[in-house]
């Protein structure tokens, strides 16, 4: 099991550098540095200060190096736009987005399991074709649309909650559930497959045979196996609503890292962008190694096979 | 579905009445596809509107009119017929916008859509067909990219190089390609164990004959179904670029960037907002219910 663990975590911090190497390349090839910090019309020569002064004279090779030994060190760099340390910044804010996230995957759950439970137990009824209907309407729905209607019924036309902004609960109810409505059709989708497997094993049939039924035979029997596969999908969704925090941040004003994020890119702020596309990075694959390792410990194939 | 799903194996045995090929039972099928009809039926009404755009719209989607600016839609107390859904904030045709609008969202989403095949399908054949360090290579470069935050970089790359259509086709396309690698890739090596690649080995094919003539014709059915979702998935993608600021830019009529600029006075003309986002729904929902259809009808023993 350990073994497991270590192999899984040493791709995952492989594949977290890969993605920091191509990100930095990428950004730093689409634009020149020095004129995102002087300006577009600044005099050649300001321009080649610049580049001296910031490094940027360098081969792209070693200024990746360095600014992998900074992270390495803790130091995320400095932030041309805002002119603080990065870590400053990702501080400030880390906590507003981990709130969001975790309020939409709290959505997700109220939603979407429920739902999916409902469809399987009804399957083929209206009930079922409902939930389906619903799923494949969600996926067409563009987050940042839902979130502008949403201001529009609940804010404007009825007050019942805050415009934007991130001061109180009252502010998080509307973009946790634009955020979270995103991953309901997936994993309403795997419940009700799941429980409709489940429901049609041997041993629920034993169960039944031996006199078991309604509530006690779902909840004891039937909710908890089909619940199993959908754990690490959620801890898969959890480190999705991190990236996803851009649109719904943006659209309530949420100061938070996915409204950072935009800030940077409209600012040309190489270095904040860079470690927001690492770190969100590193949240997707720990998030996909816990997975892993929720799936290792459920079940035992896996680590044994 | 039972009555659907004979498989061609029972086919070939002699009979008196020869059985309806594959290819009558997916016709069969796509007659009886509710779901399918109506999302072929939308898609193709769209092409259609995005095709004939000039001949469609009323007034040109750029001309602005400073004396007929923020004008409601028709139904709207001072609304009228020469602006069926009104004027946006510098007085443009709101209908005439909507309706360019399908050019941009559906060629995007065919664009970007095209790319992500072509790098998707590649890696997947590549990968599945050649196994060992190629699998591996490419297993990892999936993990790479799932891992990347991508509407994130792609709004930076956008930003950074100069949004244009060009440039939002590209880094979509370029961002979009795991789901078609996943796919290709599991269909390849299933395909590869079969018999009949056995026997085009045995004969001598190449492995280059036996990717082009054997496998990529066995797996097109497939990539159709991930092409037509994908469409979808694209045409999202550029929405929210837009949206953001960070895709396509004004005056291009980009029912993202409409929403954008109608949030400004959502509050008293909601319809600004409203009228762009149902134009992306249908169409979006338009392909992904085309995408189930063609899935079930494809291989109706994976209809979920």
């Amino acid at each position: 099991m350990l073994t497991y663990i270590l192999q899984r975590a040493a791709l995952a911090l492989a594949v977290a550098f890969t993605v920091s190497l191509a990100a930095f390349m990428l950004l730093n090839i689409a634009t020149d540095p020095a004129y995102a910090i002087a300006g577009e019309e600044a005099d050649p020569e300001v321009i080649e200060q610049i580049r001296i002064r910031y490094g940027l004279d360098q081969p792209l090779w070693v200024r990746y190096l360095d600014w992998l030994s900074g992270v390495l060190r803790g130091d995320f760099g400095v932030s041309y736009y805002w002119n603080k340390p990065v870590a400053e910044l990702v501080a400030e804010r880390v906590g507003t987005t981990l709130t969001l996230a975790f309020s939409a995957l709290f959505v997700t759950i109220a939603i979407a399991i429920p739902l999916g439970a409902l469809a399987a137990l009804n399957r083929n009824t209206w009930i079922d074709r409902i939930a389906l209907w619903l799923a494949v309407s969600a996926q067409a729905v563009p987050n940042f649309w839902l979130g502008l209607i949403l201001i529009i019924l609940f804010a404007v036309m009825l007050p019942i909650f805050p415009v934007s902004g991130d001061n109180t609960w009252k502010h998080f109810v509307l973009p946790a559930f634009v955020l979270g409505a995103s991953s309901v059709p997936p994993v309403m989708r795997l419940m009700r497959t799941g429980l409709i497997e489940v429901m049609g094993s041997d041993y629920i049939r034993t169960a039944r045979s031996k006199g078991y039924g309604g509530a006690a035979l779902l909840i004891r029997h039937a909710l908890r196996n089909a619940l199993l596969p959908i754990v690490s999908v959620l801890a898969v969704q959890l480190g999705q609503k991190v990236g996803g925090s851009v649109i719904t941040e943006s659209i309530f004003a949420i100061n938070g890292l996915g409204r950072l994020a935009l800030q940077s890119i409209l600012g040309a702020d190489i270095p904040t962008v860079q470690m927001l596309i690492f770190l969100f990075a590193l949240v997707f694959v720990a998030m996909n190694l816990l997975a892993d390792i929720l799936n290792a410990a459920l079940d035992p194939r896996i680590r044994i096979g | 579905m039972s009555d659907m799903t004979q498989s061609p194996l029972i086919a070939s045995e002699p009979e008196e009445k020869l059985p309806p090929s594959p290819g009558q039972l997916a016709r069969t099928r796509a007659w009886k596809h509710r779901g399918f009809q109506v999302g072929t039926g939308i898609l193709l009404l769209l092409v259609l509107v995005a095709i004939f755009a000039p001949f469609l719209a009323p007034h040109d989607p750029l001309a602005q009119s400073l004396s007929s600016r923020l004008l409601p839609p028709v139904w709207v107390d001072g609304g009228n017929w020469v602006h069926p859904l009104g004027t946006d904030q510098v007085g443009r045709d709101y209908l005439s916008r909507l309706i360019h609008g399908t050019r941009v969202s559906i060629s995007i989403g065919l664009g970007a859509a095209t790319i992500g095949l072509l790098i998707g399908v590649t890696l997947g054949v590549l990968a599945g067909y050649f196994g060992g360090w190629v699998d591996h290579a490419v297993s990892f470069l999936l993990t790479a990219q799932l891992a990347l935050p991508g509407l994130l970089l792609a709004m930076a790359l956008v930003f950074f190089i100069g949004p244009s259509v060009i440039v939002v086709i590209c880094i979509i396309g370029v961002l979009h390609w795991t789901y078609f690698l996943v796919v290709t890739r599991a269909a390849t090596q299933h395909i590869r164990s079969l018999d009949f690649i056995a026997a085009a080995r045995a004969s001598g094919a190449t492995s280059r004959q036996i990717i082009w003539h054997e496998i990529l014709p066995n797996l097109s059915s497939k990539i159709i179904v991930i092409f037509t979702f994908e469409v979808g998935i694209a045409i999202l993608a550029e929405a929210s670029l837009s949206f953001l600021g960070v895709g396509i830019q004004a005056p291009t009529p980009s029912w993202g960037l409409m929403i954008a600029e109608g949030k400004e006075a959502m509050f008293y003309r909601p319809w600004l907002v409203v009228l762009p986002g149902m134009f992306l729904f249908v169409l979006v929902i338009g392909a992904n219910l085309m995408g189930d259809g063609l899935r079930d009808i494809a291989s109706p023993e994976e209809k979920g």
